[in-house]
């Protein structure tokens, strides 16, 4: 199930996200999007849609459903 | 629980770089304009300066003010514009360097305006000079070995300067960490609804990081920012708030 949608198009890799997750949910994948940055993924079995990444992105890449 | 940020404000990648604070103002922003149905009511004047960049990030009317002037404009479209939320945003640079005197005088006459003032304790669009707010012992390209404080002063904090005015709201609150985020939210949320209520000048300054012209990596940043800079910048409401 979808929990968390992400637009990584936007993602600038700056990684808040990824220290703010409290369920570690949230990790660097192998992907570059088209600006160059190294876009995170997000594992959606572990995630709990505690809206966390959502605050502290400064570009708008989470959608919590 | 569903999280959407609003579409006022995600039509358009930003412009900003990877970690910086002004994003995350700017969906706060517009996170409450939307909660309180003022989005096309809403009237902001942005300075010369990377806040400028929200130019092209929302969508609201705004105005690109000379540098320095943001506040000012802002004061003059609420006396022609009196029905209207009128919010100026702009930086440190502008609001406690070129523009001090405006908001010395805007605090002096308590104008009845919104302010919201992205404070990274440098000039973040010229390169990441030294700016009033720099912190003591803080190297930036303009002061290499460090701020001397003896010589340039310490940073310049708005609560000092505005203790003798009788000002609508006077906050600070920081864009890093999902707690503090939501503690800013709250603050510029009280703003907007002083500023409703025709209180007089309601003024959020928000600690945000520059990760580029701190040469640090965001996170690095982020802990710079918690630890170095809220002890010269402290967080909390300072007049017009519920806690002391």
């Amino acid at each position: 199930m979808e929990k968390n949608r992400t637009d990584v198009t936007r993602c600038k890799g700056c990684g808040y996200c990824v220290a703010e997750c409290p369920k570690q949910a949230i990790s660097f994948g192998e992907h570059m999007n088209a600006k160059g940055y190294l876009t995170i993924v997000v594992d959606q079995e572990k995630c709990i849609q505690c809206g966390s990444c959502y605050r502290v992105c400064p570009d708008n890449v989470f959608e919590i459903l | 629980m569903k999280l959407k940020a609003p579409d006022r404000i995600t039509f358009n990648t930003s412009g900003f770089c990877p970690g910086c604070g002004h994003g995350v103002a700017g969906r706060l922003i517009a996170e409450v304009v939307e909660e309180m149905g003022l989005a096309d009511k809403l009237i902001t004047t942005v300075d010369v300066a990377c806040g400028s960049l929200h130019l092209t990030d929302w969508h609201f009317d705004t105005v690109m003010a000379a540098h320095g002037r943001t506040l000012v404009t802002a004061i003059g479209l609420k006396k022609v514009r009196p029905d209207n939320p009128v919010m100026a945003y702009y930086g440190d640079g502008a609001g406690y360097a070129i523009g001090m005197a405006e908001t010395m005088h805007a605090g002096l006459r308590n104008d009845n305006v919104i302010a919201i003032v992205v404070n990274n304790a440098i000039y973040g669009m010229t390169g990441g000079q030294m700016a009033p707010t720099t912190l003591p012992g803080q190297k930036t390209t303009s002061s290499p070995y460090g701020k001397d404080a003896a010589r340039f002063g310490k940073p310049f904090r708005i609560e000092d300067a505005y203790s003798g005015f009788d000002i609508g709201y006077l906050a600070r609150g920081a864009l890093v960490g999902a707690a503090n985020i939501n503690r800013a939210k709250k603050m510029i949320r009280k703003a907007f609804e002083k500023h409703m209520d025709n209180q007089g000048l309601c003024y959020v300054e928000l600690l945000s990081p520059c990760p580029t012209n701190w040469n640090l990596a965001p996170l690095k940043a982020k802990d710079f920012l918690l630890e170095e800079m809220t002890q010269h910048f402290p967080l909390g409401e300072f007049k017009g708030g519920d806690t002391k």
